[in-house]
């Protein structure tokens, strides 16, 4: 649904992404993985369309994303970006209201109510919409910023995208399933999912398929089971691995022995 | 300027319809304005001159009041409810777009470059700009004061965007440089004034309502009036920009467009109703925060709110200013600071206390 081809994103003379292509489709959950500085956020900024590369084409439903109005882009795909901060206090359910925003003045908005109470619910936070945001924990504020994301492509002409920054950083353990199944239910409603993660059992848990990329570069991409194994991952990120069977474990007592290949 | 202060949060979300509370008050404050002052005019006489308005005869004994009321009050009290009201949606706007409740419309240079230009009209009105003094009259002042503050606000904006982006850390910045050179240029002009001329300037930007006057309206109403409204309608994208320009894009806001927008609007209204009062500090800045405080951060009642507060405080303030002093005349922005000056330590006091640090 949502593809970038040979993608190069540079930013104070620095290249942050580099000849990447990588495609989104509906009914699927892209994990991307990688090292801190990877570009990760950076992919996930360039396919939403908020930020343009230098080189290289960002395309929804074959279409230029640059070609699209903000409000066309907004019906068909949501943005959960890492920690949000308001400037003037609001509720817990205003931001998730926010979401709302694309519908108005289209038959959309009768929807409004509904799709603002089925998003809180869906994050486990329908106790939370009185609360100020302000007052949340940060936990709290990604499960509403993630109800925010889902009331605007509540009711969305399918197929839809959801790209999620690193959605579980501050979450429980608890949480943590609760998104990633919820992830999973969207996908299998006709949703193209994109999740930044970095708990490397959580991509394996909810991914159909696992882009990694370090230093720029799309490293690996495939099917989270043929990526996820240690040999590949001991050369990314530098550690060893212990792993096995559905558990992969960094060696965290083991200083870094391997380097970050160079293409 | 890029912390975000951590501001009080209302007590609790007051659904109450704010908009029938303010122009309630605002209602109240005018006919104070129209009634109260040196000169008393009773209710009897108010609706004896309105009546008049429709073709009843006016009462011998009416004929004083219908002179107060139609030549001195009720342009007036137009005029105050006008530019406050303008000053108030422009402080909204800017505090909700520059994302920072320090925010306020002389923060975009509106208010330095009117001054500028209405200082150079009184310095060099006779010499320099003597054809266009005579040709102009007495539009002379407000028609440079209006030029000159929008022309600093469109400086400021060029200057603030880079390729196209106006980013707001820049566009703070740029206007700290345009507010500095027109202050320069401003007390560069003052050095070349005579001792006439410097009374008039430091009245001009203390404000005052006193110059009212039944023409003005109509440019007013247009000028001020017109883009207030229409910042009201920007609240839905305003909205959005409060969870960040990033958010407010993904959410379907053209972000450029709409800043650009809001800055042009907030910057016709304020420099219009200056042209016609002077400088008028703290309603942009204050009246903002007491709408939020009381009902929410929600632009759709904060820009309206802000507007009928704004005109109501600012007719009372004009109240003030002509009747603590009668028969002379405080300059209502002297009041108005007096007012929001120590207020505005209150909530900067109370918010060091408060929520989400």
């Amino acid at each position: 649904m949502i593809a970038a081809q040979a993608i190069t994103f540079r930013a104070g003379g620095r290249a942050l992404l580099r000849d990447v292509s990588l495609e989104l489709a509906p009914g699927q959950v892209t994990a991307v993985v990688g090292p801190n500085g990877a570009g990760k956020s950076t992919l996930l900024r360039v396919l939403s369309g908020e930020l343009r590369p230098d080189q290289g084409v960002v395309s929804l439903d074959r279409r230029p994303i640059g070609a699209f109005h903000p409000r066309d882009l907004a019906r068909r795909r949501a943005v959960v970006s890492q920690a949000v901060a308001l400037a003037f206090p609001m509720t817990a359910r205003e931001v998730v209201g926010l979401g709302r925003l694309p519908w108005h003045a289209t038959p959309g908005a009768a929807r409004d109510d509904a799709a603002i109470a089925a998003a809180l619910d869906a994050v486990d936070a329908a106790g939370l919409a009185q609360q100020r945001y302000a007052t949340l924990s940060g936990g709290e504020r990604q499960r509403i910023q993630i109800a925010r994301a889902l009331a605007q492509i509540d009711g969305a002409p399918r197929p839809a995208a959801l790209l999620l920054d690193e959605p579980t950083a501050s979450l429980d353990v608890r949480h943590v399933g609760t998104v990633l199944r919820l992830l999973k239910r969207l996908a299998a409603d006709g949703v193209a999912v994109m999740v930044v993660l970095h708990d490397l059992n959580e991509a394996a848990f909810v991914a159909d398929q696992v882009a990694v990329v370090a230093g720029g570069w799309r490293n690996a991409l495939g099917p989270a089971a043929a990526i996820l194994r240690p040999p590949l991952l001991e050369a990314v990120y530098g550690v060893p691995f212990a792993g096995g069977e559905g558990a992969l474990r960094p060696d965290f007592s083991n200083p870094a022995s391997y380097r970050v290949p160079t293409a | 300027m890029s912390t975000t202060l951590a501001l009080p949060l209302p007590r609790a979300p007051r659904p109450v319809a704010l908009l029938p509370l303010a122009v309630g008050l605002l209602g109240a404050a005018m006919l104070a304005g129209l009634l109260l002052g040196p000169a008393r005019v009773g209710p009897d006489g108010l609706l004896a001159v309105l009546a008049h308005l429709f073709g009843a005869p006016l009462p011998a004994e009416y004929a004083r009041d219908a002179a107060v009321l139609g030549v001195i009050r009720a342009p007036r009290v137009l005029l105050a409810a006008l530019v406050g009201a303008g000053l108030g949606a422009a402080g909204a706007a800017m505090q909700g777009l520059f994302r920072n409740p320090l925010a306020d419309p002389a923060l975009i240079g509106v208010s330095s470059g009117a001054a500028l230009a209405a200082v150079a009209a009184i310095v060099l009105g006779g010499t320099v700009f003597g054809a266009a003094a005579g040709l102009l009259g007495l539009w002379l002042l407000p028609l440079a004061a209006f030029l000159g503050g929008l022309g600093a606000t469109l400086l400021m904006a060029r200057l603030g965007s880079i390729g196209g982006v106006a980013s707001v850390a820049t566009l703070l910045l740029a206007g700290v440089a345009v507010n500095a050179l027109a202050g320069a240029l401003t007390g560069l002009l003052i050095f070349m004034a005579d001792d006439r001329q410097v009374r008039d300037i430091t009245f001009w930007t203390l404000g005052s309502l006193a110059g009212a006057r039944w023409q003005h309206l109509p440019v007013i109403l247009l000028l001020v009036g017109l883009p207030s409204l229409v910042l009201c309608a920007l609240a839905r994208p305003l909205n959005a920009l409060l969870l960040g320009e990033a958010e407010a894009y993904h959410l379907g806001v053209p972000v450029e467009s709409l800043k650009r927008l809001a800055i042009i609007l907030a910057a016709i209204a304020v420099a219009a109703g200056v042209a016609f009062t002077g400088l008028i500090g703290f309603v942009g800045l204050v009246v903002p925060h007491l709408v939020r405080l009381a009902f929410g951060s929600d632009h759709r009642i904060v820009l309206p709110g802000a507007a009928l507060l704004g005109a109501a405080l600012l007719v009372l303030a004009d109240l003030a200013a002509r009747s603590l002093a009668a028969p002379a005349e405080l300059p209502v922005g002297v009041v108005t600071a007096l007012i929001g000056a120590p207020f505005f330590l209150w909530l900067l006091r109370r918010s060091h206390g408060g929520f989400g640090r």
